[in-house]
């Protein structure tokens, strides 16, 4: 969700304050950093890992790292983007072992890479009496996990950061180490990559047009 | 007309074109090129439409309850960080390298000028053999107790590995150093075997406290399957001979590299 101008500023500033407290040695000023930015935090992370035990252990060892570097930053101007810069990092270092784990499994762990316990799709078993448009729903989430499972870490990570979390080229060519031109080729790559998966399974408006079917 | 390219279109999409102003002009006019952008649209409304779970409310509230033990009292200014316990064997070991290379060469230089060359290679070795030679000692110990840790009672959930994880982490570091000066030395089976440890320091390193027997179960696998406790014991037994050889020909030091190689 977009946060207004002179929000962000507020916690921009409310952070600040209590970066200097902790680094003064008031611990529980940390606290406070950790519970404005553990959700947002979360959500980059389970969309970069695809799973919520990864999500989780990104967002405690993202504010670990970030308290054993907190010197470090004192001269920059935004925790947010900062722990969020070192979250995604070690989101990256989490795929690629998951990676190298997954391709020595025979079988891939569903349980793992479903991991939405609230989605009332997930409940449902695959050989249940279903009409035909939640089957078609859950058929195509299940593509898109896959075509998400299939892009490179570089190219998740940028196509989470830029279209899901709205970061700008720049904050992400950071964490890839990378080009802004690079940057935008990987973001590139990754939509192209979906779309090469995806579009059978998905109706466009013109489709729906043509078939009459558009609510 | 020129139609827009696949490149152009998603960098449009995606807010990261350079002629904004261009494309748009373009697909006001360009029916074909607007239902290509739908295509891309439909596409990512789709995605748009997997769920993130919630992680609750009070989310923040149970992650300061997880790490707030592992905190300092007081978290280090950035010179500090150059001075965690791990950091400081790291460099201590880095520093040993380099005066003994140092000494190495003092030593060679008052013996004979005709053999210099040789000579400090051969300390400089030996220091590197007796360093890694300690440092597979502890890595081997680390793998096995892992290897063989299991639970207590066989109703229990999970099994705490911290022990070996922060032993992995620090081991991690010291691996990196000494993969960096084998390769450096020329010695590439060390070097690769080397590598192959920090691969499994790092699995065990990123690996959660706590784990599930059949996690545990995993990882136990995984060390067995690569074989790495076999290739560490045979590295560091032959560095062992090496060691006790004293001043080895420079032929058998390269026999001896090709062994390796094979390992």
């Amino acid at each position: 969700m977009p946060q207004s101008v002179e929000s962000a500023q507020a916690i921009a500033e409310s952070d600040a304050v209590a970066v200097e407290r902790t680094l003064a040695g008031d611990r529980d000023a940390y606290r406070v950093l950790v519970e404005r930015h553990s959700n947002s935090i979360f959500r980059l992370a389970y969309r970069m890992t695809g799973n919520r035990h990864d999500a989780e252990e990104v967002v405690q060892e993202a504010f670990l790292r970030g308290y054993q570097k907190l010197g470090q930053f004192a001269a920059r101007s935004n925790f947010g983007t900062w722990v969020y810069r070192i979250a995604a990092n070690y989101a990256i270092d989490r795929m690629r072992q998951r990676q190298k784990e997954e391709a020595r499994r025979e079988a891939p762990r569903v349980e793992d890479r479903d991991g939405m316990e609230n989605d009332p799709l997930n409940r449902i078993k695959d050989d249940a009496p279903t009409p035909e448009r939640l089957t078609q729903s859950i058929e195509l989430r299940k593509q898109m996990e896959q075509a998400l499972a299939a892009l490179t870490e570089a190219e998740r990570t940028a196509f989470v950061m830029r279209h899901w979390e709205g970061c700008g080229i720049e904050e992400i060519a950071a964490v890839l180490k990378s080009s802004s031109n690079a940057t935008k080729n990987t973001v590139f790559r990754a939509v192209q990559k979906l779309r090469r998966a995806l579009q059978p399974f998905v109706e466009t408006k013109a489709q729906a047009r043509a078939m009459g079917t558009e609510s | 007309m020129n139609h827009l390219t696949e490149e152009e279109l998603i960098a449009y999409r995606e807010g990261v074109a350079v002629k904004r102003a261009v494309i748009s002009e373009h697909l006001a006019a360009c029916e074909e090129c607007r239902g290509e952008l739908e295509r891309i649209e439909a596409v990512l409304a789709a995605l748009d439409t997997l769920p993130v779970p919630d992680p609750g409310a009070d989310y923040g509230r149970r992650v300061w309850r997880e790490i707030a033990p592992q905190l300092r009292e007081k978290p280090g200014r950035w010179w500090q960080v150059w001075m965690e316990p791990r950091r400081l064997v790291a460099a201590g070991a880095a520093v040993a390298l380099i005066v003994a290379a140092f000494v190495a060469g003092r030593i060679t230089k008052r013996v004979n000028t005709s053999d210099n060359v040789a000579s400090k290679e051969q300390v400089r070795e030996r220091v590197l053999v007796v360093a890694v030679g300690e440092h597979l000692g502890h890595s081997e110990r680390m793998l096995v107790e892992l290897s063989n840790a299991a639970p207590i009672d066989p109703k229990q959930k999970e099994v705490n590995i911290s022990a070996e994880q922060r032993r992995a982490e620090d081991l991690l570091q010291e691996n990196r150093l000494y993969r960096q000066t084998a390769l450096q030395e020329g010695d590439a089976g060390l070097a690769n075997v080397l590598d192959e440890l920090e691969r499994v320091l790092l699995d065990v390193a990123h690996s959660p406290d706590e784990v599930t027997p059949a996690q545990l179960e995993a990882i136990q696998k995984k060390i067995e399957g690569r074989g790495i406790l076999f290739k560490v014991r045979v590295v560091n037994k032959e560095l062992q001979q090496r060691q006790e050889a004293r001043e080895p020909a420079p032929a058998h030091n390269e026999s001896a590299k090709r062994e390796r190689n094979k390992v």
